[in-house]
């Protein structure tokens, strides 16, 4: 088998929650798989971040230098095509960096690429089989890839849980010396934080959230009536946001806020991962869909599959009454 | 600016609820209903908000067939200035190494200075943009979220990252992006608009007029294959509320009560 390789994510000394995922994932691969870490970045950051991995990994590769202090895809997929010898797998995060760096790892590796996997079924005469979501969550699908000559996987974040091991005792090997010159095409300037809203649905502990299924930027006033009857907030999915209907501030998920509020109505939503990523906390979640297929129906605690064109504004009324 | 945006037919799950065909292998795909991705359709308005800005011609390409030419007229009634159609059957059942490869040949054979495509489309895998940009040893940026042309064949280009914060990045041209959902608001395509293009000839190429290797295309070069598609064993899933309308409100309101979502 193959050596596998993890590429870990990290900020402010602390490895991602990838880090670990990826020995899990590493291991339904491989049950005997002792995966290598390979990181980039500089300082006292990435020499804290190599320590801590060194628990878990038998072997930490480090890269380090003042140009990859902040993860440029195409620096670190140069330094990565240098060290990593071609037939490996490499698993990644499948987040923001893993979108960029993914795809072009893999031609420079010469190796195929499955992104955003889910579960892992096992090798079977050279074909790996794995787990994937198409259709926005609403169809799971198995795939085969041929890893005869390597692979890049990217991991979905969550997907696999860490698992209690024994210190690994590992070791840190410095690679820098295998990189030859940086330079990129793409270079990094700044990070733009989003100015707040007016409302803060972080804090709130009462959500009513609409996605797709509100339609019109004319019916967002059924749910502000629902969220004013039960003092809550009115936040939202992606697709409301991309049509303009609620300000970025409002959107629940892995690229808006993160939220941890008791109770969570979800009116409308489909369900993606990405917007359940930003669900925090173990909230109680009734999810009002007209889809009975909806993905949100299985993370409900309660569904009700109904049209919340006309569902809400009833619900309000009897809110209202009581 | 020649600004190439890569497009593709999908069904559009808005208006589907995606269902396992009898077979169980395969999503029934009887009366469903296709549209241009939902991404791809904001990378056709972000080419055209760019050579409205500084000039130049948008062209839209897709990979597939006959029926795929509704999405590139579509798009032309947007307003790009060109579609083209690339169909072979050696094309088919490619993976997305193999897509990227016949894009590459089609780029190669003409000069863009930009090309766009969707984040991603039907099946999540976000990987055809960054694996052309790399076979074209182009630069490239993901979910990028705004677009500022500079001086000098430079963008200032945003990409959407964690927690709604936004990441800011020079690129030099010729590089391929591609654009997330949200970054603009696409412009209406009505059916008069339609038929102001149903008489632009769309030229198909294929494999031969490409200069593509049919051996490093198509199913046999596949190295990555869906092999079904099946329903998720669930999770104790949620406890569906059957009752009528008023019924399931009142069962609502005394959850809602019971968990202080309602005081």
């Amino acid at each position: 088998m193959a050596r596998i390789f993890a590429y870990i994510e990290h900020k402010g000394g602390v490895p991602d929650d990838s880090a670990m995922e990826l020995v899990s994932a590493a291991k339904t691969i491989n049950a005997a798989a002792a995966p290598t870490a390979v990181l980039t970045g500089w300082g006292a950051d990435l020499d804290a971040v190599s320590t801590t991995l060194c628990a878990s990994y038998g072997e930490v590769w480090k890269i380090a230098s003042e140009a990859l202090a902040y993860p440029n895809a195409e620096l670190v997929r140069k330094a990565l095509v240098k060290v990593i010898p071609e037939g490996s797998i490499v698993l990644i995060p499948h987040a923001h960096f893993g979108v960029d760096l993914g795809p072009g790892l893999s031609i420079k590796l010469n190796s195929p690429f499955v992104s955003d996997v889910l579960g892992i079924e096992g090798v079977e005469g050279g074909w790996l089989k794995v787990v994937r979501q198409e259709f926005g969550g609403q169809a799971n699908a198995h795939v085969r890839c041929d890893i005869s000559s390597g692979v890049v996987i990217s991991i979905r974040p969550g997907a696999f849980k860490p698992v209690e091991s024994a210190p690994a005792g590992g070791h840190i090997v410095g690679k820098l010396s295998e990189v030859g010159a940086f330079e990129a095409g793409r270079r990094y300037l700044e990070t733009i934080v989003p100015e707040s809203g007016d409302v803060d649905i972080t804090k709130r502990q009462v959500l009513v959230s609409i996605g797709r299924g509100i339609q019109e930027k004319d019916n967002v006033g059924i749910a502000q009536d629902l969220a004013d009857a039960l003092g809550a907030a009115v936040s939202c999915s992606r697709p409301v946001v991309d049509a303009k209907w609620l300000e970025k501030s409002r959107q629940v998920g892995s690229s808006g806020q993160t939220v941890k509020p008791k109770v969570y109505l979800a009116c409308g939503i489909s369900g993606s991962f990405q917007h359940l990523a930003g669900l925090k906390g173990n909230p109680f979640i009734v999810a009002i869909n007209k889809n009975p297929k909806a993905p949100i129906f299985q993370v409900a605690d309660v569904g009700i599959v109904d049209d919340i064109l006309e569902f809400l504004p009833e619900l309000t009324d009897k809110i209202r009454e009581q | 600016m020649e600004i190439l945006v890569c497009v593709r037919r999908v069904p559009d799950t808005s208006e589907n609820e995606i269902e396992l065909n009898s077979a169980g292998n395969d999503i029934e795909r009887d009366d469903l209903v296709y549209s241009v991705n939902e991404a791809d359709n904001y990378a056709v308005e972000e080419a055209l908000q760019i050579v409205g800005k500084v000039g130049g011609n948008v062209t839209v390409v897709t990979v597939g067939g006959e029926d795929d030419e509704e999405v590139l007229r579509r798009e032309m009634a947007m307003g790009a200035k060109c579609g083209i159609l690339i169909s072979d059957e050696a094309f088919n059942g490619s993976d997305g190494k193999g897509i990227a490869a016949i894009l590459k040949a089609y780029v190669q054979k003409n000069h863009y200075d930009l090309i766009l495509t969707g984040v991603q489309a039907e099946d999540a895998a976000a990987q055809v943009g960054g694996m052309l940009a790399a076979m074209l040893d182009y630069p490239f940026a993901s979910l990028v979220n705004s677009i500022e042309v500079l001086e000098s064949a430079k963008l200032k280009i945003g990409r959407e990252i964690a927690g709604g914060n936004q990441e800011i990045n020079e690129i030099d041209l010729p590089c391929v992006l591609s654009i997330q959902t949200g970054i603009n608001e696409p412009r209406y395509v009505g059916m008069k608009g339609i038929r102001q293009v149903a008489s632009v000839p769309i030229p198909t190429l294929g494999a031969s007029d490409l200069g593509v290797d049919a051996a490093a295309v198509g199913e046999a070069a596949a190295r990555v294959k869906r092999v079904d598609y099946f329903v998720p064993a669930l999770g104790k899933g949620a406890e569906i509320l059957k009752g009528s309308r008023e019924k399931n409100i009142d069962r609502l309101i005394e959850l809602l009560k019971a968990k202080g979502g309602l005081q």
